[in-house]
């Protein structure tokens, strides 16, 4: 009956969100995984976890210095 | 919308941007570090990379190597974790900044992220090319640099949901203000109470200058590349699913 009254309107809609909930495991293991990988290609010997002169830290040595990371 | 397809998409874009980083930064960034190295080279009391490999005797891998397979592989990485982080970042504040579309709030979350995560720290403790910086002190300064890091993005965190907040009593505007103030303030008075980090020395200034530009395009390319490529997709997704949602709705209503 009233059916094309209950036809969102184009940007006026709200938008749907997504339950946090739902969010919550995904963010919890992506996030950990990302920043765990973020720090083994970016911090340095000495700092942390990695041992020095480790062929993973020379290899990604340059990404490192351009990715604006304390080394040396 | 669900968590899933957001982080697909955000693994796209930052494998995307992971190349497209690598091209930049070997043609913009690379140069300078040839420079750094030789100039390092040149130094014979300089503690450098390649001295303390040889000390431990581990494995050494070739300037070529570095520079290419290398950057590749650290840009690559980067640009995976990061694109999967903003995306899930972006899922969490869909629907949730006032009246901004789907894609808006991906960009918002891409340019804050890179703000805060990257442009304010760069500006405290800028990037160094080989060469630059003490061997004894790198425990201190990774630690600073990331110390500062954390602080800058809960302090945008933190900033974001108190604009939301005052938004709901003063209006956009207000909220806007309000919250671009707050994390001023933060890193402001933390960027004062942070030590300073000066071991350039005698390093050529022009060189020090070219390389952290170079650094700096490379880092804007990097979050330029995910905002964009993940807010083009968000954007597709969104409409795909609303077009879907009508459709189902006028067969429904027949
Ligand atoms: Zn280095």
């Amino acid at each position: 009956m009233s059916q094309p009254a209950a036809l969102p309107v184009p940007g006026a809609a709200s938008v749907p969100t997504i339950p946090l909930r739902e969010l919550a495991p995904w963010a919890l293991f992506y996030g950990l995984l990302g920043v765990l990988v973020i720090f083994f290609v970016t911090a340095d010997q000495g700092a942390v976890s990695i041992p020095s002169g480790t062929a993973l830290h020379e290899w990604v040595h340059d990404g490192r210095h351009l990715l604006g990371y304390p080394c040396h | 919308m669900n968590a899933r397809a957001l982080l697909i998409r955000g693994l796209i874009a930052g494998l995307v941007a992971g190349v497209a980083t690598f091209v930049v930064a070997y043609a913009v960034g690379e140069p300078h570090i040839d420079t750094a190295v030789s100039i390092e080279d040149g130094q014979p009391h300089t503690h450098s990379h390649d001295e303390a490999v040889e000390e431990e005797g581990g494995i050494e891998v070739s300037r070529d190597n570095q520079k290419t397979w290398g950057l590749l592989t650290g840009t690559l990485t980067v640009g995976l974790a990061l694109g999967g982080i903003v995306a899930l970042v972006a899922a969490s504040t869909i629907g949730r900044l006032g009246s901004l579309a789907p894609s808006q709030s991906t960009a918002l979350v891409a340019l804050l992220g890179f703000v805060a995560f990257v442009l304010v720290p760069f500006l405290k403790y800028p990037g160094n090319p080989p060469a630059v910086g003490s061997g004894e002190t790198i425990g201190d300064r990774a630690a600073l640099y990331f110390g500062f890091v954390l602080v800058s993005v809960l302090a945008a965190v933190a900033s974001t949901y108190g604009a939301l907040k005052v938004r709901e009593r003063l209006g956009t505007y207000g909220g806007v203000v309000a919250g671009i103030a707050a994390y001023l303030a933060v890193v402001v008075v933390a960027g004062q109470l942070f030590v300073t980090v000066n071991e350039v020395g005698a390093f050529p200034a022009d060189t020090l200058w070219f390389f952290r530009r170079a650094s700096l395009i490379t880092l804007a390319t990097m979050w330029g590349v995910i905002g964009v490529v993940l807010t083009g997709l968000v954007s597709r997704l969104y409409a795909a699913q609303t077009a879907e949602a009508e459709r189902r709705q006028l067969a429904a209503g027949l």
